[in-house]
């Protein structure tokens, strides 16, 4: 009927390009998700106005009720809190699916599309009848939706008579039984995230870690349509955890990496056949490990059991006062053409979005 | 084929209940334009009301962020749209399909309040009574331009001009419609010449006495150097100004032309929202409370009432005082508490029981609704009387606690301050000074400051899009704090400067 969807998607595609041209600042702050509901994150977006000349805050009004001088008017903050005072600068918030903000991250960071491994990612298509539209074959005709159509414009408009109900459906009523394509689910996916949780991690490094996987499951959700995610934790041992703990635990101790990757491969080997799953880990840790020795036994795993099963597998290092940082060395030194293994290096905040392009980057 | 008539028409109870309460509009005196209902859904109406209450504008995404607030608090039931009508001959209101019988029923008496201002008040005189078919045009006009121009350029000067919507002037609508004052004029070739009285020799220190003659050459001299500025008078109508002196193009001044028609299309809206408010709200409660209310309807109506008029702490409800205002003027007159005797009188007593039975409340309610906006109204009819039983006060915004405050209940101050906030429809007043200052084709605006500062980041932003379209830098004077500011803005840079006094 009228025009409003074209203006709204106009909306909607200046909102994007605002969280575009800021995109490099969302993806290092937190602050998104914690904004998470459902399907759909709010987005803080600067508001978006057209300026014109207008009072700024000292204005004050006339209202109306009961109060002594100097009361707080309703909703005013409190004495001396100075929280929001800043005129003009009001934010909008914004609803963005995962979907679309996946995609944002695809454009932004020229992420290739992954082509799903295995037979499972031709997915299987079925039509059903389960809708309602308003042409199609007589044959389809749906009988009942078409007579309570007409019945619903005949009282409506004051044409039916009780006494003598006849009923004739004009061609604005006609109902047909429509066909939807239901496809079946597509490639299975699993994500593994292992996380080095020994006394050299602070919460500085913790944070880099959950806004990491944030985006990787963000990006890899939007590729496979559903994933499977699992967390495990290590430290000397390891353990799988939920996503709570994953995220607020804190052991002190060493760190043997290898304890989690074998945790992994068990793992894998128990639930995840590599013929009908994508299978992804990502490994953080500030890359101090317990000797020489267990480093050798953990690119044993990779290379013989790890690797071989796994579309990508991706160690992310960051840094802490504490760790060496060796880690990282004796992958790249260890694995230099290894196709699936990819390594980042993340000092700070600043080089999440690089380094999320490295993770994401090659379309595994 | 039922016919499009069949689909434009009523429901068959809402048809019998309009003719109902039209017939009663009517007879109680009011006079409106015919008024065609059209019911719609709950997204519907926000669609409607996101354009303005027209079907159709050009395609602006502010309409659409517009519906994005409405979609959104409605779905979350934060509001809901009861009524929306439009000031056009005829008339075109929006029942929301999902109200309640009683809802509808009154909203059509309200709805015939506002038909009836919108007829008749002066203010409202000037405006286009074809305005959906004006808007129709504008949006073709806008989307020619677009196809051949291209949406992103048009769209990006759309919102140029937007920004510039408000500076308008209030006044020009009862002014003949030329363009503003010209530019410099020819040179004159003869000196004027101060008219002198004949008067015999010995007279004439008298009659035309040499300091007169000094003070009319200086009147003569200043008029001179005012018709050699340009404007000749400051201007406050910039959209016009910018119309007949901006270096623009035939489609720019299409769209600059189309913002400003529209501008003022609104602006008694804007200028009358107690009063349209307050005298709809009048109308209904009449019709429906002695004619269209029935019993079962009485605790549903009462609710929805409580509901429009309800005072949240602290806020200002123009429906709620406008209503108020207006009964107050109807006892008023009924009683005679008008006029020298009843100003001079202070006793308590006798203004309490005073009743000439004058019976002249009804006449005056209409001549009020002819004559006056909100300005004048408030001016003329808010009492300390009425203050006290509305509970007004005066807020202002404390810089030491950082929040806005509960000021005072001084009359004095609440009237002040109320036609402070209504004056220009609460927006600055602005003027073109100097479209060649400092001679080098830069434009000076000067705000006329009244004790409230302008926001600073907006102003910035403004004066970049008036660069933009002046393609010469621009200038705003005005005041912060103490001090007389210069802001300029060139279209990429922006400076301030505090100007001495």
């Amino acid at each position: 009927m009228l025009r409003i969807e074209r203006d709204h998607n106009r909306f909607k595609e200046i909102v994007k390009g605002r969280i575009k041209k800021d995109f490099k600042k969302y993806i290092s702050k937190g602050e998104m998700i914690g904004r998470q509901s459902g399907k759909t994150i709010s987005i803080p977006v600067p508001q978006i106005d057209l300026p014109r000349f207008k009072y700024g805050k000292n204005q004050g009004g006339v209202g109306q009720g009961d109060g002594d001088s100097g009361d707080p008017m309703n909703g005013q903050p409190g004495e001396g809190q100075g929280a929001g005072e800043d005129p003009g600068q009001h934010l909008l918030e914004v609803d963005v699916t995962l979907h679309e903000l996946a995609e944002i991250l695809g454009e932004e960071l020229e992420l290739p599309n992954i082509q799903p491994k295995g037979d499972r990612s031709i997915s299987d298509q079925r039509d059903r009848y389960t809708g309602v539209r308003p042409t199609g074959p007589e044959s389809l005709r749906h009988f009942r939706r078409t007579f309570r159509r007409a019945i619903k414009r005949q009282i409506s408009s004051g044409t039916y008579n009780p006494d003598e109900p006849v009923i004739i459906p004009i061609r604005d009523d006609f109902r047909y039984r429509a066909q939807k394509t239901a496809p079946n689910p597509q490639a299975n996916a699993v994500v593994v995230y292992l996380m080095d949780v020994s006394g050299s991690m602070g919460d500085e490094q913790k944070e880099i870690v959950r806004i990491e996987t944030f985006w990787i499951d963000t990006w890899l959700r939007h590729q496979y349509g559903d994933l499977d995610i699992r967390y495990v934790v290590h430290d000397a041992a390891a353990r799988e955890v939920d996503r709570e703990t994953f995220f607020h635990l804190r052991e002190s101790g060493g760190t043997k990496i290898s304890s989690a990757y074998g945790l992994l491969d068990k793992i894998l080997r128990e639930e995840y056949s590599a013929m009908d799953w994508n299978i992804y880990a990502f490994h953080f840790s500030d890359g101090d490990n317990w000797g020489s020795g267990d480093t050798e036994l953990c690119l044993r795993l990779l290379g013989d059991s790890l690797l071989p099963v796994m579309n990508q597998f991706a160690y992310g290092q960051v840094e802490s006062p504490y760790g060496s940082g060796q880690f990282l060395k004796d992958l790249r030194g260890h694995f230099k053409n290894t196709e699936n293994l990819v390594t980042s290096h993340i000092p700070d905040k600043d080089r999440i979005y690089d380094s999320i392009r490295e993770f994401l980057g090659k379309g595994r | 084929m039922e016919g499009t008539d069949d689909a434009m028409s009523l429901p068959i109870e809402l048809a019998n209940a309009r003719d109902e309460i039209r017939g009663i509009a009517k007879q109680l005196g009011l006079d409106f334009f015919e008024t065609v209902y059209e019911v719609v859904s709950g997204d519907e109406m926000n669609e409607v009301a996101a354009y303005g209450g027209f079907p159709v504008r050009y395609p602006h995404w502010r309409f659409g962020m517009e519906y994005e607030r409405l979609h959104k608090s409605h779905a979350y039931g934060l509001s809901k749209i009861y009524e929306l009508v439009i000031n056009n001959n005829p008339c075109i209101a929006y029942l929301q399909e999902s109200n309640e019988m009683v809802d509808q029923k009154l909203v059509m008496a309200h709805v015939y309040g506002h038909c009836d201002f919108f007829k008749n008040n002066i203010y409202f005189a000037h405006t286009n009574r074809r305005m959906v078919d004006a808007m129709a045009n504008h949006a073709a006009v806008v989307r020619r331009h677009m196809d051949r121009i291209g949406q992103e350029r048009v769209e990006a000067f759309v919102d140029l001009a937007l920004s510039l919507e408000n500076l308008i002037d209030p006044q020009r609508v009862f002014l003949d419609q030329r363009p503003p004052a010209p530019g410099p004029a020819e040179e004159e070739a003869e000196e004027p010449q101060v008219q002198r009285i004949r008067a015999k020799e010995y007279l004439e220190s008298f009659v035309n006495p040499p300091e007169f003659i000094a003070q009319q050459k200086k009147k003569l001299a200043e008029e001179k150097e005012r018709r050699r500025r340009f404007p000749e008078r400051p201007e406050r109508d910039i959209l016009l100004f910018l119309l007949y002196y901006a270096p623009l193009e035939r489609w720019q001044q299409d769209i600059i032309e189309i913002v400003r028609n529209e501008s003022y299309y609104f602006l008694p809206q804007m200028q009358t929202k107690v009063m349209n408010e307050g005298w709809a709200s009048y109308w209904h409660s009449r019709i429906m409370t002695e004619h269209v209310l029935e019993d079962s309807e009485v605790v549903d109506y009462a609710d929805h009432c409580a509901g429009v008029f309800s005072m949240p702490p602290g806020q200002f409800n123009p429906y709620k005082v406008g209503l108020e205002l207006w009964r107050d003027i109807e006892r008023r007159w009924d009683r005679g508490q008008f006029g020298k005797e009843w100003e001079e009188c202070d006793d308590y007593e006798t203004r309490l029981h005073w009743n000439t039975e004058a019976n002249k409340g009804r006449e005056k309610l209409f001549e009020v609704r002819r004559l006056y906006n909100d300005v004048t109204f408030i001016d003329t009819f808010l009492t300390p009387d009425f203050c006290d039983r509305a509970q007004l006060f005066v807020y202002k915004w404390n810089e030491r606690t950082r929040r806005l405050e509960i000021s005072d209940r001084e009359f004095r101050h609440i009237k002040e301050q109320l036609l402070f906030s209504l004056t220009n429809a609460g927006q600055p007043i602005i003027r073109v000074e100097d479209g060649n200052f400092d001679n080098r084709g830069e434009l000076l605006l000067i705000h006329d400051f009244q004790g409230v500062e302008l926001d600073v980041n907006y102003a910035r932003d403004t004066l970049r899009n008036l660069a933009l379209i002046w393609n010469r830098p621009c200038h705003i004077r005005t005041q912060l704090g103490e001090k007389e500011k210069l802001f300029t803005h060139d279209g990429t840079d922006f400076r301030e400067k505090v100007l001495d006094r």
